[in-house]
């Protein structure tokens, strides 16, 4: 009996000894399980919460969405942009031992174009080849001249993936992936958990202070956000707007937040198919009345709490794209009501599709309200997610409550949208000048050049109004008190560079 | 009686082919495409038509259907479009999660349920009878999701007594297995004691009233004896048909425990696969349940059997 009792003592005290040492474990809580982990086959934003610690890209970006190096050092651009040079830093190895070079670059980008499961095929269109110019150097070709690839470069489209890994496991890629980022995959169990432990020979590792990371999949936000508060997560992504509040005032808590790149808008058929035939997809005027009853920033208080950012265009109010000299129009019923007149309404029954949850209903709801001060009958129709995006593609839609995730470069928020061809550009949206003024855009490498087209496009597209955008969404994250360094980007990944826990 | 197993067991196959066909036919006439889903949000032109030749979404809908049994009789339920795993492999993670919830559940709803109902039908018009008619019918009352971030919030967050959630195996970490299990599994008990106090306390009812009761107490049987020996016995039938469909049921999915409690179990597989249209999941995950029901039907005809012995006289 003594003796088990002196075994347990010095068990205890050998386990109070270890604790100081004890294992680092970062918890953090995801809004939804992700998808396949490759980063070539991955489609959802979440996912990329999860290649932020796995995945080193080319570049990266900066809060302010500069491109700085990652694992590329530096690049130059050759004179008529069709040529990037890129010198690659030395010494980086992925978590398999193989090293990094040239050569897997070279092998990456053709993976990103060839593997016919690859969802990055469109981001690296313009590329045409890659070539080794020295063991840490490639020269990638383009087609044309191509302004976004960079922004490209510093997502998925630049995540390198070990080449042995790759050809070995094939499409199968993602059941055990394999990069250079500064942990490294160790298991998975669907809709359960994904763990990552510390890679020994990151080339920055001296920024890492965890020794594993587990991303939970918790996708109610209550729940979420019981799990902060009892202590099972250190943090979480995305709170609800309606928490935010709360988390600030509790002093045990840290709230962070950063404006999307993306945006929440009614996309209306102008010209899909039979159904954008109606006066409201013919007559830009009655989508300016429409556009006129609203008051974002109300909405943006009735529903968000006064925590997102209220906006007109694919550009949030805080980046250096958005258009000042077209900023979101005050609410104004009077002229609202003058412009139906003129098209010869007095009042306009409007059926609008929206998700079947409850804040995009909400939402939904507020403007029905405030379109029916200048004689619009808004109906809402709620659908199911998949159903709507299919009757979305299909034209089988009159206006459209949807919102696009945001991309690091303008382009990606506009071109796709609002040009004849563009791919999703559900609206069937069609102006040459703006086609002209895009294209432009998406081929210099001059910012002002570029800057002046968009706001060009955007003088245009404030008329025309094919997309009615509403808002941006904030992303908003809760951490433990203990925890310290976080810095929030908009574009909503957890970089977990110099995070720590206090000591 | 092997060979009334045996008859029952082959009278489901037809059954199971039927259920099937119907799950199969009723997906397509969903709305929403797949591949539009799956492409992600650039919906590249080349990734869509990729999606649909590698899943045959363009061949006719009878083609898929003789596809997809054809795998089935070999064995192989396909893959998940969502995941590329294995859909058998997806059944067999997610089915021994939900067994053990569903287990716990039944254990705590029968341990709670059937002394109620005993005991309310036995004292029955006393405040006890009441008072147990009064909290079954708040268990059947309460939103299961409500009931649940409310213990998550009373019991997490201010007691800090068990984790909020989340799921550990049995067999990696049994403590902290039931530490996690037990919220949930009390959630769904507390609603599945209620159905079965209910059920039970009108079975006893029932036979309190019948002659045999009489004649057991006028022979001057103890009450207790009577009342488990006699009455509880006879009682027990309906309530064990009962329990196993209920068990079925916990099998399908406690959907909205499941996910307000992040276990990764059947609920939660059916659900995210029936928003993506992942089409095999759902086939595989509908034919799966529909087979568990069965076999859950079969096991209490086999009860009757064993607590009935009339029964047993008849074949």
């Amino acid at each position: 009996m003594r003796q088990s009792l002196l075994a347990a003592l010095l068990l205890s005290a050998s386990a109070l000894i270890a604790l100081p040492a004890a294992a680092a474990d970062l918890r953090i809580g995801l809004q939804e399980d992700p998808d396949v982990l490759d980063p070539d086959q991955s489609r959802t934003f979440v996912g990329r919460i999860v290649y932020a610690s796995l995945c080193d890209k080319l570049v990266d970006i900066t809060p302010d969405l500069e491109i700085v190096p990652m694992l590329a050092t530096a690049w130059s651009w050759s004179e008529d942009g069709t040529v990037l040079t890129m010198d690659l830093r030395d010494g980086v190895t992925f978590h398999d031992g193989t090293a990094f070079d040239a050569e897997a670059v070279k092998v990456n980008i053709e993976r990103s174009k060839g593997l016919p499961e690859s969802r990055r095929k469109s981001e690296v269109q313009s590329i045409e080849s890659v070539e080794v110019t020295g063991p840490m150097q490639v020269k990638i070709t383009l087609a044309q001249p191509d302004a976004t690839l960079l922004a490209q470069l510093a997502d998925r489209a630049g995540m390198m993936v070990s080449p042995t890994a790759a050809s070995a496991a094939g499409a199968d890629f993602g059941s055990n992936p394999v990069c250079s980022g500064p942990f490294a995959f160790k298991e998975r169990v669907q809709q359960d958990r994904i763990v990552l432990t510390r890679f020994a020979d990151y080339w920055n590792a001296d920024a890492i202070h965890f020794d594993s990371v587990t991303f939970l999949p918790i996708p109610d936000t209550t729940v979420r956000l019981a799990n902060l508060r009892s202590g099972d997560l250190d943090m979480l992504e995305r709170l609800a707007a309606t928490d935010a509040a709360s988390v600030k005032e509790d002093t045990g808590l840290v709230y962070a937040d950063a404006v999307s790149l993306g945006y929440q808008g009614i996309t209306i058929n102008v010209d899909n198919g039979e159904r954008g035939n109606n006066p409201f997809g013919n007559d830009p005027r009655l989508r300016q009345a429409f556009e006129l009853t609203l008051d974002r920033d109300a909405i943006n208080q009735v529903v968000f709490e006064g925590v997102f950012a209220p906006g007109n265009q694919p550009f949030p109010p805080t980046s250096p794209w958005y258009d000042k000299e077209t900023p979101i129009p005050a609410r104004d019923i009077a002229k609202a009501k003058e412009l139906m007149k003129e098209a010869g309404h007095e009042t306009f029954e409007l059926e609008v599709q929206v998700a079947n949850n409850p804040v995009q209903t909400q939402l939904m709801q507020v403007v029905q309200s405030m379109a029916a001060e200048a004689g619009f009958v808004v109906k809402l129709k709620s659908m199911e997610f998949a159903s709507l995006l299919a009757d979305q593609t299909a034209g089988n839609y009159q206006a459209s409550q949807v919102g696009w995730s945001g991309r690091t470069d303008p382009d990606g928020n506009i071109h796709q949208f609002m040009t004849c061809k563009g791919g999703i550009n559900d609206s069937k949206y069609c102006n040459p000048e703006v086609d002209a003024l895009l294209d432009k855009a998406r081929t210099s490498n001059d910012i002002a050049t570029r800057k002046a087209s968009y706001d060009a496009a955007r003088k245009i597209l404030a008329k025309d109004l094919p997309i009615i955008y509403l808002y941006h969404q904030t992303w908003i994250w809760a951490l433990d008190g203990k925890v310290e360094g976080f810095v929030p980007y908009p574009d909503g990944m957890i970089r977990l560079q110099n995070v720590k826990f206090k000591s | 009686m092997l060979t009334f197993i045996a008859r029952r067991l082959l009278i489901a196959i037809p059954t199971l082919l039927l259920v099937s066909v119907f799950v199969f036919t009723l997906q397509k006439l969903l709305p929403g495409d797949p591949a539009l889903v799956l492409a992600g949000e650039e919906r590249d032109p080349e990734v869509l038509a990729f999606i649909r030749e590698k899943y045959r979404l363009n061949d006719p809908i009878f083609y898929q259907y003789a596809y997809w049994l054809g795998g089935l009789v070999q064995g192989d339920l396909g893959v998940s479009l969502r995941t590329n795993q294995p859909v058998l492999q997806l059944i067999l993670d997610k089915l021994p999660v939900t067994i053990q919830l569903a287990v716990m559940a039944m254990i705590i709803a029968m341990v709670i349920g059937i002394p109620a109902g005993i005991l309310s039908a036995v004292k029955k018009g006393s405040p006890v009878d009441y008072i147990a008619n009064f909290v079954a019918l708040s268990g059947l009352s309460i939103p299961n999701f409500w009931l649940g971030i409310m213990l998550i919030l009373l019991v997490s967050v201010e007691l800090g007594w068990l984790p909020a959630s989340g799921y550990a195996s049995p067999f990696e970490d049994p403590a902290r297995s039931f530490q996690t299990m037990i919220m949930p599994a009390f959630v769904l008990g507390t609603a599945l004691a209620a159905t079965l106090m209910r059920h039970t306390r009108s079975a006893m009812l029932g036979v309190l009233k019948a002659d045999y009761v009489r004649t057991a107490r006028a022979k001057g049987l103890g009450e207790r004896v009577v009342i488990l020996k006699h009455a509880f016995r006879n009682a027990l039938l309906p309530i064990v048909t009962l329990g196993a469909l209920l068990f079925g049921e916990l099998l399908a999915g406690a959907v909205l425990t499941e996910q307000i409690f992040t276990i990764p179990g059947f609920g939660k597989l059916i659900v995210d696969a029936v928003f993506t249209r992942d089409y095999a999941v759902v086939q595989g995950v509908v034919l799966c349940t529909a087979a568990g029901f069965i076999l859950m039907n079969l096991i209490a005809d086999v009860l009757y059997f064993l607590l009935n012995p009339r029964m047993r006289a008849t074949l």
